[in-house]
């Protein structure tokens, strides 16, 4: 919009002003074609080598879930070229068979919620913002930083690859609950697909690993000069608690991972007990073991997970919406204590998830007030958002629409975690439906809400390109729209008690009432999906095509990135980083439309 | 071939989405930037109100359209009380959830983008602040007052004359086991399982009170107004007893038994006329993943009469007895097997 931030920068940054800046970065070295896109150190190129892996991911299990939708949407219909494209095994007579049903849905979780949420947000946010807005050359391990990448590549190739095997890919759901995942008697996925499952996990968890200390010693030691903890932008602070968050829970995470793989191959019991395998017929000699500590390792790390998830949409949604309300953000202490607390309440909450486990009634009481007690930090959130759009003047960039419509299914989400929170309404909601459209509405289309915010606000400074507007318009529109008429009245389904991961409900009294709803949803669904190609088009399309950026700060923010070239080398800014001398927050302070963080204060201004 | 017709569709309609699209930036280009997002911003601006008030509209219309589906009247008196959380929670979230989407779209309407209008440089007010900490906080807390009452209510010990069942999951489907006339269930273990020896869960004929115990598959029955209490485990992999009228629901862990009681308010036939559905039957469905045909798991539960139950269960054959049969012919060789019939007596068999 303007170009005042580059006015009061300092004064040798805003005399470069060509594309190409390499020449002039700090770090000068010889880049060749495999280290500047393949093997590259340089955070830009490996925040979009996580972003484009994510969105290929998203692709392919978005496109799973289209075909277990076709299934659930038409469980009698007979789709020919399902069985032409998958095989017999997999699509007979064009219907898709159990087996299959249950690897779709397996797999549709594992990378939505990993390969995407974590991977594909994390990963690309973090690696493309720390740096950039405390006003670092690099990561503190530009090195590890790759092998992070690499890591998550290789757990990428795993995964993928059980697709094609045999007896198909894991098929226990995401959070393989064993004895079922241990057991390949038990079930065909649970044969080589669930090695494959575990091998790739253990792998993503060490990129999360190495990515998630990268982040916390980077901005922690490598912000530059009067870049306090408090001057940080939002994105930053839900950055270093996500990392934090993935750094303290994976490791349990993995613990859990490996006592599986004992369980299945070395014969040890830490999950076994007291079991005959109808399959077999032949008891195992396992006893002693308790099922139900997997349940605890897996969400000891499962509930911080869903916080990994949307801390990071949080912090890049508060600042597309300041920036685009032409406001500061409201309560920026508040929003930092709300996410710590979150941060905090994310590692004792996990048994809520366990209500129905035969988990001791007391113990479930103590999660029930623990659980409840994140909607407050979390309220807090939503009424700050509100109080930031309160007489701004906000323009409707796609990256603001799609903020906006985080704050609504945020809203609407999390108000549903009221009722799965509260033990005595799990008992009834428990796996069914319901859970479902809560998870879906506020972690799954929350979390991808926020990252296209983040996608749609920050590509000019990725790429230097602006993306096509009128499809960010219907992309956004057809997508709320969408994702609340799949996932509304998938609620009505749970309160009937309609269970989740039924490959078929018609031969059920209490549930085959909602046939013609499930076809709606489907339907649905499938627009969606299509629209979401349009997306990823004109990601693409913009790369190469895309309007250039002529100005440095085309949104007229405050923060850092936006002194940075419009497409910076490595090492991001020409001579001296700049200083900072204010927080990132002030648009609209005394009569001024933004003042960028590197102006110091006037004589008679005071801090905000 | 419509498959190929569909695709070739979707095709034509991204190209031409694709078209119109980048002829309205060219469009924007020619005719001005600024003019260009004013109208863009307008339009979205109309678009967040117009979300706002279809939206409502339609949630509005999918409660009337659905609200009759959710099941009715709870048939346990525990369920009463979960229902009756229910309508609290719905009420307090529901007012929450109107009041904040239509501050949320109606503020991004009212403050969109004019040359007029002057932001508000408004970074924090601590009162504000308090407000809507403390409020959610007391709203919470009355939330949880409640649910945990009603949960130390149903999860606490079931009544001393409940009815004992025991519930077996397996892969997949379901087994019962009544205590018989010793009200005591015999003792088991799993090594012992054997289903081609009529012995499905194991049950130690050495264990005199095993032998009256009765094992049926698939439908349990149980007694109107007699709190009855699930005693619940698996055979192999975890399961879970669904019961959605009772609104009840408890995981079946191989080795590690778990509990659940209620008390049924109807029996089959009534709520039969009650839902005027001749095939209405209690379900049991497995709500936890429990392999490929986990969606097939499908148990039933007769609520009956007192009487009625007493005469069903009267008409059941202990395991023992019908195990006893079948090796009847084969039994003489067996060294110390003793008469069928004396049940009181412990049997050595093997």
């Amino acid at each position: 919009m303007s170009n005042e931030a580059t006015l009061h920068g300092h004064p040798e940054v805003q005399t470069v002003h060509e594309v190409h800046h390499d020449e002039h970065g700090v770090h000068h070295h010889k880049e060749t074609f495999i280290t500047k896109y393949v093997f590259s150190q340089d955070h830009k190129m490996i925040s979009k080598q996580f972003l484009i892996t994510g969105m290929i991911w998203a692709i392919i299990g978005g496109l799973m879930s289209v075909l277990f939708r076709l299934q659930l949407g038409y469980p009698d219909a007979h789709f020919q070229f399902l069985e032409d494209i998958l095989g017999s095994k997999w699509a007979k007579g064009g219907q898709i068979q159990p087996e299959f049903y249950y690897a779709l849905v397996t797999m549709h979780g594992t990378i939505l919620v990993f390969f995407v949420l974590t991977g594909g947000l994390s990963g690309t946010f973090a690696n493309f913002l720390i740096p950039l807005q405390i006003g670092a050359r690099d990561m503190a391990s530009p090195f590890l930083n790759m092998l992070s990448y690499w890591f998550f590549l290789g757990a990428s190739v795993v995964m993928l690859s059980s697709l094609f095997i045999a007896t198909g890919p894991a098929s226990g759901g995401w959070t393989s609950y064993p004895p079922l995942s241990a057991l390949g008697d038990a079930s065909e996925g649970s044969k080589t697909g669930m090695d494959l499952w575990i091998i790739s996990m253990a792998m993503f968890v060490i990129s999360s690993l190495l990515g998630g200390l990268n982040y916390i010693s980077t901005v922690l030691n490598m912000r530059t000069k009067g870049m306090s903890m408090t001057r940080m932008p939002l994105t930053i602070w839900a950055l270093l608690f996500t990392a934090v968050l993935g750094v303290l829970s994976f490791p349990v995470l993995l613990s859990g991972f490996i006592l599986l793989l004992f369980d299945r191959h070395a014969g040890t019991s830490f999950y076994l007990s007291d079991i005959f395998l109808t399959e077999t017929n032949k008891a195992l000699p396992n006893e002693g073991g308790s099922a139900i500590l997997y349940q605890h390792l897996f969400w000891f790390l499962g509930h911080p997970e869903v916080y990994i998830i949307i801390l990071p949409a949080m912090g890049l949604v508060s600042e597309v919406m300041s920036v685009n309300a032409r406001k500061p953000i409201f309560g920026y202490m508040a929003m930092v204590g709300s996410l710590f607390a979150i941060a905090i309440l994310a590692f004792l909450v996990w048994a809520h998830h366990m209500f129905v486990t035969g988990l001791n009634p007391f113990l479930g009481s103590i999660f029930v007030l623990l659980t409840l007690l994140i909607a407050v930090p979390s309220a807090i959130k939503v009424f700050n958002w509100l109080t930031t759009l309160w007489r701004g003047n906000i323009r409707f960039t796609p990256a603001m629409l799609f903020a906006i419509g985080f704050v609504s299914t945020f809203i609407s989400g999390g108000l549903t975690g009221i009722f799965l929170g509260n033990s005595t309404l799990d008992i009834q909601l428990h796996d069914t439906m319901f859970v479902i459209a809560h998870f879906h509405i506020v972690m799954g289309v929350s979390g991808i809400l926020g990252m296209f915010a983040g996608i749609y606000h920050w590509f000019p400074k990725m790429y230097g390109r602006y993306m096509n507007n009128t499809l960010s318009y219907i992309h956004f529109w057809v997508t709320l729209v969408g994702a609340y008429l799949i996932f509304w009245p998938m609620h009505y389904e749970g309160l009937a008690g309609m269970p989740r991961r039924y490959f078929d409900y018609s031969q059920w009294l209490s549930f085959n009432q909602f046939g013609g709803l499930n076809r709606f949803i489907s339907t649905v669904a499938m627009i969606t999906f299509a629209v979401q190609l349009l997306f990823v088009f004109n990601f693409f399309y913009s790369i190469f095509k895309g309007r250039r950026v002529m100005t440095r700060n085309p949104w007229g923010a405050t923060t850092l990135e936006w002194t940075a070239p419009i497409r910076p080398g490595h090492g991001n800014w020409p001579g001296d980083i700049p200083e900072v001398h204010r927080w990132p927050y002030d648009y609209a302070k005394d009569g001024r439309d933004f003042i960028p963080q590197t102006e110091p204060l006037g004589p008679n201004e005071s801090a905000h | 071939m419509s498959t190929f017709f569909l695709l070739l569709i979707l095709l034509f309609g991204f190209l031409i989405t694709f078209q119109i699209a980048k002829a309205s930036e060219y469009v924007g280009v020619i005719r001005g930037e600024k003019k260009n997002f004013e109208q863009h911003n307008r339009i979205n601006g109309f678009l967040m109100i117009v979300f706002l008030v279809l939206g409502l509209i339609g949630v509005y219309w999918c409660n009337e359209l659905f609200k009759g589906r959710i099941l009715g009247e709870s048939a346990s008196k525990h369920g009463e009380e979960i229902d009756k959380m229910l309508y609290i929670t719905i009420a307090i979230t529901g007012v929450v959830f109107v009041i904040t989407q239509v501050l949320l779209f109606w503020f991004a309407y009212k403050y969109q983008y004019s040359e007029k209008r002057k932001a508000h440089y408004f970074p924090h007010d601590n009162r504000l602040e308090v407000i809507w900490t403390v409020v959610p906080a007391i709203a919470l807390t009355v939330l949880v007052g409640f649910g945990l009452f009603y949960w130390f209510r149903i999860t606490g010990d079931a009544p001393q004359d409940a009815l004992q069942i025991e519930v077996t999951g397996k892969q997949f489907g379901w087994i019962f086991r009544y205590p018989g006339h010793d009200q005591v269930f015999g003792k088991k273990y799993y090594q012992n399982i054997s289903d081609k020896d009529n012995n499905q869960l194991g049950l130690i004929w050495d264990d005199a009170a095993a032998h009256d115990d009765v094992v049926v598959n698939n439908e349990m029955y149980c007694v109107v107004n007699r709190p009855v209490k699930l005693i619940i485990g698996s055979r192999d992999v975890i399961h879970d007893v669904g019961l959605a009228y009772f609104r009840q629901k408890m995981d079946a862990v191989p080795g590690t038994p778990t509990t659940l009681w209620f008390t049924p308010k109807f029996t089959t036939e009534e709520m039969k006329k009650k839902l005027n559905n001749p095939d209405f039957v209690y379900e049991i469905s497995c709500d936890q993943m429990c392999g490929k045909g986990h969606y097939t798991m499908r148990g039933v539960i007769t609520v009956v009469t007192n009487e009625e139950y007493h005469l069903w269960l009267a008409k059941q054959k202990p395991n023992y007895a019908m195990v006893m049969q079948d090796k009847a012919p084969a039994a003489p060789a067996a060294p110390a097997a003793g008469p069928v019939a004396d049940s009181t007596k412990t049997t050595a068999k093997n």
